[in-house]
């Protein structure tokens, strides 16, 4: 029963901004760094006259985002895109769970697949989107199912090398208890798995965005990726960074819900805080 | 060297005879990669009595673990026979609660549900076992932390909780594979002390195995010698100390005698200097 002694090191009658700011310093040094980078980007622009379709300033790209959010352009696209990466997530973790969990429990299912995963992996899956437009057509569909394909195999990896780094102690103690195969899937393989579970799954959730956009490149006539190309060829540069501004707030907002539901499931976990994409 | 013992009427042997387990010329060989064979265990035939505690030392490598592992249906022995109740048996037993080194509780689940586990598995009914579960976390000094998760507790607390967990399903006997070997010094005597005390209030079986010589003396009935590869029975000593033993016991005379006896074993196996 050992408690352990956590070293005060903040005085008790220190102001508390002064000490939150000394305790998480990265409070003022992030947006520091963000005004910095901005106003110098800004200053550069317009001290060497850049024209705003080659490069615009961030003033440029604040008005083209306030502008295209407000008459909702890029709401429209941005949440056509989600839907796809989401689906596409959905899918990938499913399908990655579940051939995942057939790999790691029968060594007969993993020799016979194997050689097919590998050579699917090592394609380039942006190589093989054209087919799935040919295929799909230009619609959600040919989208979720790129955004699932580029998703998919870090979810597999992790699922299989979770299942497999189950501690083999809890496996004796199940099979001291006559436990089925199945009761020692459900009740310790799956749930020890969790932490890398999760690690493969915050970064199937970005890679699904970028599934989509790749998607939308190929073909199609919605969506962030669409709106980019479209505006690309306008010579529209500053609409161009609002949606890759767009993009990557989706992007973030995912991570952090997904690291919010980790953070729930896995309070049991001392890794909870793998790394991620 | 190798009796074939019956439940001798030690100081705390139970008086019915019934043996729980018999053991019966059990023997472990394993085969390595270019065909040969090598006896890790036995010929080892022995009857454990109800209610006894077999404290199990031996050199390392001897084959304490593996015995009891094979016991516990985890491992196949290469031969012999094990009898629970006159019953032959294969496989793991719902007779047998299963105590290892490390706690192995799941972190995720709360102490309460660990203790149920074993319920969970053997599909009982969790109303009738529910009461129990918190007796047994009563009786193990846990009751005020059923609702914990495992990493709020100490190494020792998680041993408990093992314990009443290898408990809850109400086994025959108690199989336990070196459990305080993790714990600090002072922790492991006081489980010691408190074992002892779970033991006479449970009533059950206990087959523990240990390294240490002096906690082998202090928990047993009797205490089991085994020899060095291939694990033999060395030998097998009534251990004749008061029923209720504390740290004191330690330094009562008989305990040194003991204690020496298994000493000078380990000194013929050429395990100690």
């Amino acid at each position: 029963m050992s408690t352990e002694t956590t070293a005060a090191i903040s005085t008790p009658r220190a102001n508390p901004v002064i000490r939150l700011i000394k305790n998480r310093p990265e409070i003022i040094l992030v947006p520091l760094l963000f005004i910095i980078v901005t106003t110098g980007w800004e200053i550069a622009i317009h001290w060497m006259d850049v024209p705003i379709y080659i490069f615009p300033a961030p003033s440029n790209i604040f008005y083209a985002l306030v502008e295209r959010l407000g008459n909702g352009l890029y709401i429209e696209h941005a949440w056509y895109t989600l839907s796809e990466a989401l689906l596409g997530f959905l899918l990938a973790m499913v399908g990655g769970i579940v051939i995942g969990s057939f790999i790691a429990q029968f060594r007969i299912v993993e020799k016979t697949l194997y050689p097919y995963l590998i050579a699917i992996q090592t394609t380039p899956k942006v190589a093989i989107a054209p087919l799935f437009i040919l295929w799909f057509g230009f619609g959600i569909t040919s989208k979720i199912i790129i955004a699932a394909m580029i998703a998919f195999f870090p979810i597999l990896v992790n699922v299989i090398a979770g299942l497999r780094s189950t501690d083999p102690q809890q496996i004796d103690l199940m099979r001291s208890l006559q436990a089925t195969r199945w009761q020692i899937f459900v009740t310790v393989r799956l749930p020890s798995a969790l932490p890398m579970i999760f690690a493969g799954l915050q970064i199937a959730i970005i890679f699904s965005i970028l599934g989509a956009i790749v998607g939308e490149f190929v073909g199609s006539n919605k969506g962030l990726g669409n709106l980019i190309l479209q505006m690309n060829f306008n010579l529209d540069t500053a609409g161009v960074f609002g949606a890759l501004v767009c993009l990557s707030t989706i992007g973030i907002c995912l991570h952090l819900i997904m690291k919010f539901i980790q953070k729930k499931l896995l309070f049991w976990s001392n890794d909870s805080n793998v790394p991620s994409a | 060297m190798h009796k074939t013992s019956i439940v001798e009427s030690a100081s705390e042997a139970p008086n019915d005879r019934s043996s729980v387990i018999r053991l019966d010329n059990l023997n472990k060989i394993y085969e390595t990669r270019d065909g040969g064979r090598i006896q890790a265990l036995g010929p080892i035939s022995m009857e454990i009595g109800e209610g006894e505690f077999i404290s199990i030392v031996g050199p390392s490598g001897c084959g304490k673990s593996t015995l009891l592992r094979m016991l516990a249906g985890l491992m196949s022995r290469t031969s012999g026979d094990i009898f629970i109740r006159d019953k032959l048996i294969s496989g793991p037993q719902k007779d047998f609660g299963m105590v290892f080194q490390s706690p192995v509780l799941l972190p995720w689940k709360t102490v309460i549900q660990n203790v149920l586990l074993p319920v969970k598995i053997l599909k009982l009914n969790m109303n009738d076992y529910r009461k129990r579960a918190e007796d047994l976390l009563d009786l193990v000094g846990l009751g005020d932390f059923r609702e914990k998760y495992p990493q709020e507790l100490s190494g020792g607390m998680q041993q408990r909780v093992a314990i009443a967990r290898a408990l809850v399903h109400d086994p025959a006997v108690l199989l336990m594979d070196e459990p305080f070997g993790a714990l600090d010094a002072m922790t492991r005597e006081n489980m010691n002390v408190e074992l002892r005390r779970i033991w006479k209030e449970s009533g059950k079986t206990i087959l523990f195995v240990t390294h240490s010589i002096p906690e082998a003396v202090f928990l047993g009935t009797r205490v089991l010698v085994l020899s060095s590869r291939p694990g033999t029975i060395a030998d097998l000593i009534d251990v004749d100390l008061p029923t209720d033993r504390t740290l004191e016991t330690m330094t009562h005379d008989r305990f040194g005698t003991y204690t020496n006896r298994v000493r000078n074993q380990f000194k013929a196996q050429g395990a100690i200097e």
